[in-house]
C-alpha cells in the first residue's frame, strides 16, 4: 500500500518581479520518507522550502499538509515543524541551551530548569557535551553551529523536518556526521524530512528519493539508484559536477 | 515626437514615484502591525526589561552630558543677549523654557536615535540576513511581538524619563554658569526657576518624548527589519534608521509645540 503524503505541493508559482523562480512545481513527501531536492544555485530551493514554511507567500498553487491547504489560511502549521538553517540561525543574544529549548520556554511555557535539562540532553543526541549548553553561539565552530541547530530543530519532536543545505562550509568528516545526525534523529522521530542541498554525497547518503530542480520546475524524481542509471541530461550533467551539457551556467 | 518625450519623461518621474508610494505603503503596514502587536499577548517582559536598561540607564551619561552643556550655554547666550534688563530673573526663566520645552526632549532624542535607533537597525538587521528572523518565525514566535514591541514599549516609556532626568541637568547647567560664573544669588536662581516652572512645559516635553521614543523604535526596528544583503544591507540599515528617525523628531518637535501653543 502507497505511503500517505505527508506534504503535497501542486502547481506552485512565485515570481520576484519578473524572475520566475517557481514555475509550477509538482512534489510529494511521503510520510516516513526523506526527501531530497537538488538543484543548482539560484533555482529556488530555498524559495520552495521558505514557502512550505509559510516565510514566503507563493504567488499562486496549493500546499497541503496531512491533506490540509496552508496557503492563506493563517494556520500555524510551526509546531509540526522543524528547520536547520544554512548559517544554523543561531540567537546571538541566548546562550546554546537557550537556542535548543527556545520553543519548550516560549510557547511550551515549561520552567526553565526543566527546559535545560531537555536542551541539555538533546545536545547530548547531537553529540555535544554538556558544558556547550553554557556557551553564546559565537564561541562555536560552523560543526558545533550546526549541531545545535539541529538539535534546536528536533527538541519539539516535529513530524517534518527541513534541512537548507546542512553540510553547506563543513570539512568533508564534519558534513558525514552531520549527515549521520540527520538520518539518525529523522529515524528516531519517523519525521518527514525535505532536505535541499547540492552536495551530491550528502544527497546520495540521506535521501530515499530524490528530486531536481531546474528553472523553476522539479524535472526528475527518483531513488539515489534511479539517478545513478538515469540517461537525463540535466541530471547527469548535474551529479557529474560537469561545466558541459543542457545546464548552461551564467558567468 | 512629443507623445513619446512625454512618455519617457513621465517613466522617469514615475519610477521613483511608485518606489516612493511602496515604501510609504510597507511602512505604514509595518507600524499598523506593530502596534497592533503591541497590545496583543504573550508580553515579553524578559525583554522589554532588558530594552528598558539599554535604552534608559545606559542613556544617562550621554543625555546628562548633552543636556548638561545645553543648559550652560543657554545661561551664557542669555546673559550675554541681556545682560542690561536684570538678566538674574531672565536668564533663570530662560534657561527653564529652552531646556524643558526644547532641548532636553531634543537633544536627548536626537542622542537616543544616535545610540539606540542605530543599535536597534544593526541587530535586528543582522538578524534578518542571517535568517534569524525566519528561524523566529519557524519556531512558533511573532517577530513583531518578540522583536518590535518590546523596543517600541521600552523607548516610549523610557524617554519621557530620560528626559524629566535631562530636564534637571539642564536646568543644573544653566545654575552653575549663573551662579559661580556669572555670581548670581544661588537662592534668588532657584526661586526664578521654580516661579517660571510650568506644568504645561514639563507636559510638552514628556509628550515630545514619548512620540521621540516611539520614532526612534520604530524607525530602527523598520529598518532593521527590511534589510537585506548582508553587512552592506545592515550599514545602509543603520544610517537610514538614524537619518530618518532624526529628521522625522524634529518635523514632530514643530508639529506638538504648535499643537500644545495653538490651543
Amino acid at each position: 500500500m502507497a505511503k500517505e503524503n505527508k506534504i503535497e505541493i501542486r502547481n506552485l508559482y512565485k515570481s520576484f518581479g519578473k524572475k520566475k523562480v517557481l514555475d509550477g512545481v509538482d512534489l510529494d513527501v511521503k510520510k516516513g520518507e526523506s526527501l531530497v531536492v537538488i538543484g543548482g544555485s539560484g533555482t529556488g530551493k530555498s524559495v520552495l522550502i521558505k514557502c512550505i514554511q509559510g516565510l514566503l507567500t507563493p504567488d499562486s498553487g496549493s500546499i497541503k499538509i496531512d491533506g490540509e491547504e496552508t496557503i492563506g489560511t493563517g494556520k500555524d502549521v510551526h509546531k509540526k515543524m522543524g528547520m536547520l538553517f544554512q548559517g544554523a540561525a543561531l540567537f546571538d543574544s541566548l546562550s546554546v541551551w537557550e537556542n535548543v529549548a527556545f520553543t519548550l520556554l516560549e510557547n511550551d511555557k515549561i520552567s526553565r530548569s526543566a527546559a535545560k535539562n531537555e536542551a541539555v540532553r538533546v545536545l547530548r543526541q547531537v553529540g555535544l557535551a554538556p558544558d556547550v549548553a553554557d556557551l553564546s553561539p559565537a564561541e562555536l565552530s560552523g560543526g558545533m553551529q550546526k549541531r545545535v541547530g539541529l538539535a534546536r530543530a528536533i527538541i519539539n519532536k516535529p513530524e517534518i523536518i527541513f534541512f537548507d543545505e546542512p553540510t553547506t562550509g563543513l570539512d568533508p568528516i564534519m558534513a558525514d556526521v552531520i549527515n549521520d545526525l540527520i538520518i539518525e534523529s529523522a529515524k528516531g522521530l519517523g519525521a518527514s524530512t525535505l532536505t535541499i542541498t547540492h552536495d551530491m554525497a550528502s544527497a546520495r547518503k540521506i535521501a530515499d528519493r530524490i528530486a531536481m530542480l531546474y528553472q523553476g520546475k522539479i524535472i526528475w524524481t527518483g531513488t539515489v539508484k534511479e539517478m545513478e542509471k538515469s540517461d537525463n541530461p540535466y541530471l547527469q550533467q548535474f551529479i557529474a559536477g560537469s561545466s558541459h551539457g543542457p545546464i548552461k551556467v551564467e558567468i | 515626437m512629443f507623445t513619446r518625450g512625454f512618455s519617457s519623461f513621465l517613466q522617469i518621474l514615475g519610477k521613483p514615484l511608485v518606489s516612493f508610494v511602496m515604501s510609504l505603503g510597507y511602512f505604514s503596514q509595518f507600524v499598523a502591525k506593530s502596534v497592533y502587536n503591541c497590545f496583543v499577548p504573550p508580553y515579553y517582559l524578559k525583554l522589554f526589561f532588558a530594552q528598558f536598561m539599554s535604552i534608559g540607564f545606559y542613556s544617562l551619561p550621554v543625555v546628562g552630558l548633552t543636556t548638561l552643556f545645553a543648559g550652560m550655554v543657554i545661561a551664557i547666550q542669555t546673559y550675554s543677549g541681556i545682560s542690561e534688563y536684570g538678566a538674574e530673573n531672565v536668564v533663570a526663566s530662560v534657561v527653564l523654557i529652552s531646556v524643558t520645552r526644547e532641548l532636553a526632549p531634543v537633544l536627548s532624542a536626537l542622542m537616543v536615535a544616535g545610540r539606540i535607533g542605530s543599535a536597534m537597525a544593526a541587530e535586528i538587521g543582522t538578524m534578518r540576513v542571517t535568517e534569524q528572523i525566519d528561524a523566529l518565525v519557524t519556531l512558533s514566535a511573532n517577530p513583531f511581538r518578540y522583536l518590535i514591541a518590546p523596543r517600541v514599549w521600552a523607548a516610549v516609556i523610557v524617554m519621557p524619563l530620560l528626559v524629566l532626568f535631562g530636564d534637571v541637568i539642564g536646568i543644573f547647567g544653566g545654575y552653575l554658569v549663573g551662579v559661580y560664573k556669572l555670581d548670581f544669588n544661588p537662592a534668588n536662581y532657584i526661586i526664578n526657576t521654580m516661579n517660571n516652572l510650568t506644568s504645561v512645559a514639563i507636559v510638552m516635553g514628556v509628550v515630545k518624548a514619548a512620540v521621540f521614543g516611539f520614532i526612534i523604535a520604530i524607525m530602527g526596528c523598520y529598518h532593521g527589519y527590511r534589510s537585506k544583503g548582508g553587512a552592506q544591507g545592515v550599514g545602509e540599515a543603520t544610517t537610514n534608521s538614524v537619518v530618518t528617525s532624526s529628521i522625522l523628531i524634529l518635523i514632530f518637535n514643530y508639529l506638538i509645540t504648535e499643537m500644545f501653543f495653538s490651543r
